[in-house]
Formats: structure tokens, sequence, C-alpha cells
């Protein structure tokens, strides 16, 4: 057996290692050592390369490896868990990047080399850059919009989606000219054409959509990383990056669609909708003449500790003020009161899957408190308080009922059936959809305005008193 | 060069299927460490990147491919030691922190 069959088992071996890591990602029980197994895949899959024949110098690879874990372990120590969903984008995006690079590097390498370009092969160069590119600053974008460096509400202006096609024909134009004739004189040149214009449809691609919808996105960018990587794997036609590839690919696909049907909106309306961009005045019911009923936290604290059922729902309201630890401490007291809590979680509450159940995770809440919105929707119509945390559309029923509300359709939590409803908001400022809920002037709604932390911290207080 | 083609796509499209079929059945509670672990493994393009970065040519592609070893090694490192900070914190019952 050679040195390269050898390399080749041992891309093997890692293939396997990250399907079986996947795979225990099914329960939380299992999913910390399956990662771990994953991790070792990886690790395998770096040394084989490192042992490649093609590998010649050592000293310098090991200066970019120990310089890219060094920025990596530091990013992931020190990032809050409320900031997760712009580090995962942000590493989406240099995973992109690095896919873009390698695809123009073995351009450049096959031209200096003197070998042959084949059309499948600068096809595949193409594609890396673009979807590599795209994923960079498409990622890059929304790391700045959820880390609000720029702003969270969509960009829009005159003619976007004629320019956006007009600069993807661009990159398909000089892409077909790479593949023509990858050995041109100008072919290297064409070929960052590519790179550079590509970047710009990332950046236009990623504007236009709005804070709430980064789910989506950043489903979607996981999916482009994964995809880019394969096509890295055509072109080198290495199949341990095209499996790889291809497993987070169809990952990201999955949670694009769970999210969309969350929202009840197509793919293509989350892209090219810009919801939210302008506030919509469409609703049927208007808020005026309605009156909202404002307490104190004393009042709601008294209304929790009598409750025997609450079901706690957060939105991204509670990230924002980093409430989280402050309601598991409000849950732990109504608990030893008698009453049950449990947390209603809606697929979209947040800015990436998943968000809530982390932050209560980190919380220390047992995960086996926090249901998804099928299982706990029946729930509501026997559950004394129904507290929302910072979340607004995902509880709005007019989603059940007003035809002309914009996210009509979109399942929601049904905290309108629970017997009362306390609803903490900073203000009545309506939510990033820019629809009035009418549930905050039901008469079983009560409303405690503030920061939800502040408010929470108030609550627990006093609830020590009652 | 088609039938390499071919062979690739052939592994590309069967990997879609199994991706689906393990990705499906990953509880919402975990979508966020599944796609920052996920990220991590789509990091694997540091394969490509060390086989031209240590070529030592030092041509244009080694630099190339030495930036991107960079940039996929923080993908990698990040994204599992993340994922597994996060995982760490989902526990059953409460009290039982580090």
């Amino acid at each position: 057996m050679t040195a390269a069959n050898l390399i080749e088992i041992a891309y093997l071996v890692a293939s396997v290692l990250f399907i079986l890591g996947l795979k225990r990602m099914s329960s939380p029980a299992t999913a910390r050592r399956g990662m771990n197994y994953a991790a070792l895949g990886m690790l395998v899959a770096i040394a084989a390369a490192i042992l490649d024949h093609k590998v010649t110098t050592y000293r310098w690879l090991l200066v970019v490896l120990v310089a890219g874990s060094a920025v990596g372990a530091y990013m992931a120590r020190t990032v809050k868990m409320t900031a997760m969903p712009q580090m995962v984008a942000l590493l989406n995006g240099f995973g992109g990047l690095a896919s873009a690079l390698v695809g123009w590097a073995e351009h450049d390498r096959l031209l200096f080399e003197g070998l042959p370009v084949p059309a499948d092969v600068a096809t595949t160069i193409v594609l890396s850059l673009l979807i590599g590119a795209v994923t960079f600053t498409g990622s890059v974008v929304a790391w700045a919009k959820l880390q609000e460096v720029m702003t969270g509400k969509p960009i829009t202006f005159t003619g976007q989606k004629p320019l956006s096609a007009l600069v993807f024909a661009a990159v398909a134009a000089a892409g077909i000219a790479v593949v023509v004739d990858p050995l041109a004189p100008a072919a290297a040149g064409l070929l960052v054409a590519v790179l550079v214009v590509s970047a710009v449809l990332g950046v236009l691609l990623v504007i236009p959509i709005g804070g709430a919808d980064m789910p989506v996105v950043i489903s979607l960018l996981n999916s482009y990383s994964g995809l880019a990587a394969a096509m890295t794997g055509f072109v080198l036609q290495n199949h341990l990056l095209i499996v790889s590839g291809a497993l987070v690919g169809a990952s990201g696909i999955i949670l694009t669609q769970i999210m969309c049907k969350a929202m009840n909106r197509s793919l293509a309306n989350v892209l090219f909708g810009a919801f939210g961009a302008t506030t919509q005045a469409a609703s049927g019911k208007s808020a005026a003449g309605l009156t909202v009923r404002s307490i104190t936290p004393e009042d709601a604290a008294v209304q929790l500790a009598y409750a025997s059922s609450v079901i706690v729902v957060p939105g991204y309201g509670m990230a924002v003020a980093q409430a989280q630890h402050a309601v598991r401490e409000m849950a732990e007291l109504i608990e030893k009161r008698g009453g049950e809590v449990r947390y209603a979680i809606h697929p979209v509450a947040g800015r990436m899957p998943g968000h809530m159940n982390v932050l209560l995770a980190e919380a220390n809440v047992p995960y086996d408190k926090l249901l998804e919105m099928d299982q706990i929707n029946d729930d509501f119509q026997n559950t004394d308080v129904a507290i929302v945390i910072g979340a607004n559309d995902v509880v709005n029923p007019a989603a059940r009922t007003d035809r002309s509300s914009p996210i009509y359709g979109m399942p929601i939590l049904n905290v309108d059936q629970a017997r009362s409803i306390i609803v903490l908001k900073r203000s009545m400022n309506p939510g990033f959809a820019g629809i009035e809920n009418e549930l905050f002037y039901d008469p079983k709604t009560s409303m405690l305005f503030g920061d939800a932390k502040t408010s929470i911290t108030k609550v627990v207080q006093e609830l020590k008193n009652v | 060069m088609l039938e390499t083609l071919l062979i690739s796509l052939f592994i590309f499209v069967l990997a879609c299927f199994v991706g689906f079929e393990v990705i499906s059945k990953v509880p919402q509670m975990l979508h966020t460490p599944l796609m920052s672990g996920s990220n991590a493994i789509s990091g694997i393009t540091i394969v490509g990147a060390i086989l031209v970065g240590g070529t030592g040519d030092w041509e244009l592609n080694t630099i190339l491919g030495l930036v991107a070893v960079v940039f996929a090694m923080i993908n990698v490192v990040g994204g599992f030691l993340v994922t597994d900070r996060m995982l760490d914190m989902f526990k059953k019952k409460p009290g039982t922190e580090k």
C-alpha cells in the first residue's frame, strides 16, 4: 500500500467521523461526544494533508496553522452567548473565503506548472470562487447587521434588483470566459474579476434583508459555505471535501426550509421581499381607541406567585437585555411555591435557529423544560399565566385572523389562549415586522414596560417577599 | 476527464442524501450548535489550502494557500470550540454546572 492510499483511507475515516458526529446531534445527551468525533475527523484530515507528498515546506504552514488556531480559540472562548448569531455568521464567511482562495490558488498553480485546465475543472474553479466570495461578503454584512455596526433595517434603493441581476450577469460572463479559455493570458485577471464582482454580489444580496429575517440568511450562508467547500473538492478531486461540503450544504438547506416554514414565507420572499422596509399600515385593525393595561413588577409578582402553571415565551428582546439568568431565577422562585414553569420556543425566536435554547441552557435551565411550538401550543389554554419576554410577531394573533396582515398564516404560539398574559416590552413600538399586535390590547393582557432584565429582577425581588 | 467529474458528482449527490437524512433528525433545540458544528466541518477546505500552501514554490498560489489556511483554521478551531462550549451547557437537571 502506498502512502497516497493511506492518505485516502484517512480521508475516508474523516468522512465517516463527520457523519457519525452529525448523527449524534439528534439528542442533547450524545451531541457533545458526537462533535468530538467530528473534531477528531478534522484532526485526522489535517494530519493526512500535511503528510501528503505535495507538502514540502512546513515552517510557514505551522505558523499559519497556529495563528488561525489562536484566533479561532480566542473568538470561541470570549464570545457571549447572546452574540452567537454574529459569531456563526463570521465563521461561515471565513470558511467561504478560504474555499474561494483555494479555488483561485489552484488555477494559479495549474497555470504556473503549465498543466491543462479541462473545462470541468475550470467550471468548478469559477463556482468555488463565486460561492465562496458571496458567502464571505454576505456573511460579513450579516455580521455587521447583527453586531449593530450597521443598521439592522433593510437597505433598499431604486434599481436594486436590476443592479443585482446585472452584477450577477457580469460574474457569469467573466466566469464563462474563463471556462472557455482557462489558459488565456487574460484568464487570471478574469478570475480575479469573478472574485471581486461576486464579493459585490454578496453585499447586494444581504443588505436588503432585515434583522428579523437573519435566521434564514444565516442558515442559507451556512449552506453556501458547505457548497463552496464541495466545489473546492470538485476542483481538487478530493472526495473528503465533496462529502463534507455536501453534508453542510444539506444541513444549511434543511435549516433554511424550517425557518421559512416557521415564517410562512418562501425563500424568494425572504431574500427579495425586503420585509419590514416600510411600516405596514395595511393591518385591518388599528390601535386607535384601544388601551393597554400597564402593571408594576409587584402586580406581576403577585400574579406569578399564585399561578400553578406558567409558560415563559422568550424572544429576541430577552437576548438583547441579557435577561436569561434573571428569568431562570424567577422560574425557580415560582417552582419553589409549587407552580410549574415551562418555556415555549418558537422556531424563529431570536436571530438564528435555536438561539433561545442556547441562551436558556447558558442560564442553566434544564433542556427538558424547553418545548417546541407543536409540543406546547395546546397547553396554553390550561395555563394560568403566559409571560412574553421580548417576543412580538411570534405571538401576534393577527397571523391567525387578519388576512390583510403581512404575517397572516405564520404559525404562532397560542399565547392569547392562556388565562392571563403578561407582556414584557421596552415600549409600545411595534416589532421588527412593523405590525401592530392586538395581543397587547387583549383584556387578559397586562403590560410590564421597561428593560426586560430590570423588570424581571424587580419581579424576582417581589416574589421573594410575597 | 468527464469520468472523474461524474464519480465526484455521484459522491456529492449521495452525500447530500446522507446529510438530509441525518440532519432532519436533529431537534430544534440543538439547531444553533448544529450550525456552528457543521460550520466547523465546512472548514474542511483547509485540506485543499494545506495542499496548495505547503508546496514551497513561493508563487502566488502558495501565498493564497497559506492565507486560506489561516481563515479555514479560524473556522475549524473557532467552530468546534464554540460548539463544545454550547453543548456543555445543555443539561437535563439544574445544578450540575461545571
